[in-house]
């Protein structure tokens, strides 16, 4: 017989987690899909009543994203123009539908290569917070994320929130997402990129990171470096060809092959710097899509 | 594990006590009875179950019950207030509704937006309406619809009016319904959630039906203790297996070739073929995983690739050939070698899935000692034929009601549920119902033919062709379902519809252990017709000429032969078609090289391609009846039996009948189609039911009008109408009236009736593959417009322009709504469409086209009226499909330089053609 707990708080969600193997059910929006039409033979928390993990709020260690936070909350929040990137993935996030229901560190739990909204976090330098029983825990998401749907999680801990650093917010910010079709797809690949600049409109500070092209998103830290110091109307491209990617590790399979992907990136990631320098002489209010 | 939950819905409380896991779809479905929101994928991936939430739109199949506690539920039986929804009606009045089931989705996500955005843009339409698939409008009218609402310009291009072309006359004058659209007959309970489709009406103490299937693509399997299954399983009543098959467990659409069976014998030969079914009581039958049934697997060797030299699928068909088409006429060796200009290439395809939102379903019940089964199809009375031999019934003890039916294409006129559903409720006595989910309706019913297929053409030095060899293999998996039509039809339209005086083309079906290849959409016609029309770009470019002028140049004309050695004296409009986009060619060319001045990194490519098809059976008989009766309440009753599966039988037969009876349409009553009570109008298929069943329903129409004139004694000019139950004839000034209860009932309970079968008069084909294998063929022709990302391989298209020559255009919506909808395919198969077996059993890896990908259409309707057609009128289903994956691999070679040889065209595929020929 399988057990169905809807815990009011979190010390009882974590409590009720020390005690067995449980399945997280917050926004469903992966939840279901894997369970397909197959009979449910797993332990369920729900996490829907955890008011203490909802919405997006300003704290002293910088933004929190509640792990109940919807991608239509994150769209709807009032953030600074370096979240442009995160805004631009929630846009393009299944569909309208999905973005309503399926929660951001439902995305980073579930830890698919494609996951949309690992390449954004990673340029906003996020970090998780998981919660067990007497212990909270942060990690960098680069460490928590530890491959193909595998994840830092510990038996019995919670993902309660995602933190962004204050220092982490400044700059401009893009994210594309190449896909097959316009809606309702999983990428081919994604880019997302953060630029920071001087006044004098040289780049102080870069962040850029790639999805659906290795089994973890990565951040491309040698090009990141290089972009420091040079003026904000590069051409990101001759910098990116003198760059071997190494980080990159992509896989042949039915949305396309590895040269593509590798190929399809260096475009992504050029188009995606010129986007987040560009939006310095853009007003703050207007978000590009993200899509390719 | 159950609870109460207490929300609102559309309004009411309600309280259901249900697991708190339990997806919101099944709370609204079963415990409300509310079946408007469909089951298209329990994933998140179709949009077919959207409803609103607290008024923000979320797929049901994705909320877990507890989360809805406490909250209001909008559903679409909620839109109408007493009268239709302005967005409800908008979509009825621009035909933005074809089968449905799609629609309560569309029509929830866009209350939401418009509830927030009263006057969107376009693109906020596209981003609402994204998460909600559809099979069959290629969305151009949905958006057309939504902007309407919102006040917004109609997003689609105004259509032409028909364009009226010379050569031939009417066969019958026009009343006031045919040539007008009318809304669809059956449209108010598809925009209001009434409409029942497969799944939507099951009775409540219907046993629930498990099936289990082969997990492997080839493999023997013995079962264990299936006695100690039941027994240990409380609510299960039965497993049944092959043994239990009362009849011949051998089926298959075409009788002679029949190798399928309905549950497997010891052996399956593809990934989900069904080899068991478990049915218990609904929770019995929830609690149970299809693995968990005892069966010993031993996997086998497997090929999904055909493999005319491998190990054989059946061990009497050697090389793996199902079958041979074969059409050859002249001597075309002769000619390609004597060719001024020679041009060759070869062609791959892939599985193509048909993607109705719709997957199959169905419950059985004993009716005395009839079995009855409600079930979305294509063809009653051939799953009533089919069914009953497998259950060992005679066909008149099987009667077949079908629902409506969410999309077909193609794979619904295969058997599915039927039998398993039949079979469980034979053996217990109780209704048995199922569903199939998204997985193993993919996995398990028909695709598209991949295609292997290779082809020369020559032409003398003016580009006039002298001469074509084709030849395509065909994966028609592991049973023949239509592989012998594909390649039988194949052969017969390879060379498109030019005149080609010598020709040869052969069409082989090859087994393989992937999934089963059957009819989609044009029959391997559109497979055959990316090569010939791709050539037919190459050898405009050898030759240096315009690619139209080619084809207008080549066109089949009045008078001329077919490949078949067929002589059409009539009706042929493709040259009409081209010359009807001539102005737009040249505009479009124009506009390419204009945008392509000084832009490195994007490129607009524009491209043709042409069709033709022969409407009906190939060679083969293909009759349909319908009857009208007059009832004595002076009810004008039409048995309309072709099936409408969204593209709009049941509106455009009784346009045909009404105007020949001479009838406003309002008059008449539909009875739709049901093996008790519609004669056979055939099979919903091969763009034959506006021909073949529309000139039945004239000539009933026409029978019924004579004995009622004969009855009065008047003349062919009287016109009459029924008043309650009086029969008002007038002719001239005169005026009778004639009492109904006078006169004597027939058996039906008519007191007139008249029932008239239509057969299209063809002739079999002989060795060399020569005679009239159809009695009328449609045309058309479509031009592409594109847009290449030239770094990215990433197509964008910016407008398709269709002429269709439709004969006579019964009604022009449904007639637009059918070339809007088959472009939207074809711009799948060409661009992202590729079934693999156990890769892509969903629709989130499975990509069909959404509401963002297929572009502005601009129809030009043709009418060059066929004299055999009711009132001129060609088939057209399918031909809309067939132009559209050529002329955009056309425009993609004309941005790129490149041809994609392998469908779909990705973007990693284009950049891959593009880097091997260092573009």
């Amino acid at each position: 017989m399988t057990r169905y707990a809807k815990p009011t708080s979190l010390e009882d969600a974590v409590a009720l987690l020390g005690e067995g193997d449980w399945t997280i059910l917050a926004g469903g929006t992966d939840f279901y899909p894997a369970l397909g039409s197959k009979p449910l033979r797993c332990n369920v928390l729900d996490i829907n009543a955890l008011g203490e993990l909802r919405g997006v709020t300003k704290t002293d260690q910088g933004i929190r994203i509640g792990a109940l936070t919807t991608w239509t909350e994150i769209l709807r929040a009032d953030l600074l123009p370096g979240f442009d990137a995160l805004k631009q993935a929630a846009r393009e996030v299944g569909s309208i539908q999905i973005q309503n229901c399926g929660t951001v560190a439902g995305n980073l739990c579930n830890a698919s290569p494609a996951a949309d909204g690992i390449p954004p976090l990673l340029i906003l330098g996020a970090e998780v917070e998981l919660a067990s029983m007497g212990r909270t825990r942060k990690l960098p998401l680069g460490d928590f994320i530890r491959g193909n749907r595998k994840t830092a999680l510990v038996p019995g801990e919670l993902l309660t929130a995602i933190y962004i650093p204050g220092a982490a917010t400044d700059g401009r910010s893009a994210f594309l997402k190449l896909g097959s079709r316009r809606y309702l797809v999983i990428s081919i690949a994604m880019v997302a990129a953060r630029i920071v600049a001087d006044a004098e409109g040289r780049i102080v500070n870069a962040a850029v990171a790639v999805g659906s092209c290795s089994e973890v998103a990565r951040r491309l830290t040698n090009l990141e470096n290089r972009l420091v110091g040079m003026p904000l109307d590069i051409d990101p491209c001759a910098l990116i060809e003198a760059e071997t990617l190494d980080e990159l590790s992509p896989i042949d399979d039915v949305r396309g092959s590895a040269d593509y992907r590798r190929e399809a990136a260096r475009v992504l990631i050029a188009r995606c710097i010129r986007g987040a320098a560009g939006a310095y002489s853009k007003p703050a209010e207007q978000t590009n899509r993200g899509v390719a | 594990m159950t609870g109460p939950v207490a929300f609102n819905v559309n309004g009411a409380a309600v309280s259901v006590v249900v697991s708190p896991v339990a997806r919101l779809l099944s709370v609204l479905r079963d415990e409300l009875g509310l079946t408007g929101a469909k089951s298209g994928c329990d994933a998140g991936d179709c949009g077919a179950c959207t409803v609103l939430l607290d008024g923000e739109s979320v797929c049901a199949c994705l909320v877990p019950a507890a989360s809805v506690a406490g909250r209001a539920v909008r559903t679409v039986e909620g839109l109408a207030n007493g009268r239709l929804s302005a967005l409800q009606n908008a979509f009825l009045r621009h035909g933005a509704v074809q089968c449905g089931a799609c629609t309560p989705g569309l029509l929830m996500s866009a209350t939401a937006l418009l509830e927030r955005t009263p006057h969107p843009s376009m693109s906020e339409v596209e981003d609402a309406l994204g998460g909600v698939l559809c099979r069959c409008t290629g969305y151009r009218k949905i958006i057309a619809a939504v902007m309407d609402v919102g006040g917004g310009q109609a997003g689609c291009t105004p259509s032409v009016p028909p364009m009226s072309s010379g050569g031939g006359e009417q066969r019958s004058v026009s009343g006031k319904a045919v040539g007008t659209s009318p809304i669809r007959l059956d449209g108010v309970p598809k925009v209001t959630g009434a409409e029942r489709f497969g799944g939507d009406s099951f009775p409540r103490d219907a046993l629930a039906v498990l099936v289990v299937r082969s997990p492997f693509h080839h493999a023997s399997f013995v079962f264990g203790d299936l006695d100690t299954f039941v027994a240990d399983h409380p609510g299960v009543v039965g497993v049944y297996t092959a043994a239990d098959i009362p009849g011949r467990n051998r089926f298959g659409v075409i009788p002679a070739f029949a190798d399928q069976p309905a549950l497997a014998e010891g052996k399956a030969r593809f990934r989900g073929e069904a080899v068991a079914v478990i049915a218990g009581e609904r929770d019995a039958i929830a609690a149970i995983d299809s693995a968990d049934l005892p069966v010993r697997w031993s996997e086998w060797l497997h090929s999904v690739v055909p493999r005319e030299d491998g190990d054989l699928v059946h061990q009497d068909r050697p090389g793996n050939l199902l079958i041979r088409g074969f059409v050859e006429r002249g001597d075309p060796d002769g000619a390609i070698a004597a060719g001024a200009c020679v041009v060759s290439g070869s062609m791959h395809t892939a599985y193509v899935e048909h993607a109705y939102i719709e997957p199959e379903a169905g419950f059985a019940r004993m009716d005395g000692d009839t079995l009855v089964i409600t079930v979305c199809t294509q063809a009653p009375y051939m799953d009533r034929d089919d069914t009953a031999a497998i259950l060992g019934l005679p066909p008149d003890r099987v009667r077949i009601v079908p629902t409506a039916t969410g999309g077909g294409f193609g794979s619904k006129l295969d058997l599915s549920v039927q039998p398993l559903i039949g079979l469980v409720a034979l053996k217990t006595g109780r209704p048995a119902s199922l569903a199939y989910s998204r997985q193993e309706s993919m996995m398990s019913t028909t695709k598209r033919h991949p295609a292997a297929m290779r082809a020369t053409i020559a032409s003398d030095a003016s580009g006039a062709v002298t001469g074509m060899v084709f030849e395509g293999v065909f994966n028609t998996g592991p049973y023949a379902s239509w592989g012998p039509t594909v390649a039988n039809r194949v052969p017969v339209h390879a060379c498109g519809p030019y005149f080609t005086p010598n020709y040869r083309a052969e069409g082989r079906a090859i087994h393989s252990n992937g999934p089963i290849s059957g009819a989609f959409r044009g029959f391997g016609v559109p497979q055959a017709t990316i090569m010939q029309e791709t050539l037919y770009d190459e050898l405009a470019s050898k030759l240096g000429v315009d690619r139209l002028e080619l084809r207008l140049k080549n066109a089949l004309r009045n008078g001329c032969e077919t490949a078949t050695g067929q002589r059409l004296n009539e009706g042929v409009g493709i040259a009409q078609c081209l010359e009807a986009l001539s102005p737009h060619w040249r505009r479009a060319l124009a506009d390419a090289e204009r945008v392509n001045t000084g832009r490195p990194l994007m490129r607009r490519g524009v491209g043709i391609a042409s069709c033709w098809y022969g409407c009906g059976n190939t060679a083969l008989p293909n009759p349909s009846t319908i009857r009208i009766g007059v009832a004595p309440d002076g009810a004008v009753v039409l048995h309309q039996g072709a099936v409408d599966i969204g593209q709009g039988s049941n509106t455009v037969i009784a346009q045909i009948a009404a105007d020949t009876l001479g009838l406003p349409l309002a008059a008449l009553r539909l009875v739709g189609a049901d093996t008790a009570l519609t004669p056979d109008a055939g099979k919903t298929s091969a763009s034959r039911q506006t021909f073949v069943t529309g000139k039945a329903a004239l000539k009933a129409a026409s029978a019924l009008r004579g004995q009622i004139l004969r009855a009065a004694n008047v003349s062919d000019a009287a016109r009459f109408r029924f008043d309650g139950q009086t029969l008002v004839i007038r002719e001239g000034d005169a005026v009778r009236r004639l009492g109904l209860d006078e006169l004597p009932l027939d058996s039906m309970g008519y007191v007139f009736c008249a029932e008239a079968t239509y057969d299209p008069p063809t002739t079999t084909l002989d060795g060399r593959g020569q005679g009239s294998p159809y009695a009328v063929y449609g045309y058309g022709a479509q031009i592409a417009e594109l847009e290449v990302d030239l770094e990215l391989g990433i197509v964008k298209l910016i407008k398709i322009t269709a002429a269709h020559d439709v004969g006579k255009a019964i009604n022009p919506m449904l007639a637009e709504g059918q070339i809007e909808g088959g472009i939207a395919q074809g711009i799948g198969m060409a661009l992202m469409e590729e079934y693999i077996p156990g890769r892509t059993e969903n629709l989130h890896d499975y990509l069909i086209p959404t509401i963002g990908d297929v572009p502005p259409i601009e129809t030009i309707l043709v009418e060059v009226p066929d004299p055999e057609g009711p009132f001129g009128a060609k088939g057209l289903g399918e031909h809309v499909l067939i132009p559209t994956a050529p002329a955009i691999l056309n425009a993609i070679r004309h941005a790129t330089g490149v041809l994609v040889t392998t469908l779909p065209a990705t973007p990693s595929r284009i950049r891959a053609a593009m880097k091997a020929a260092q573009v």
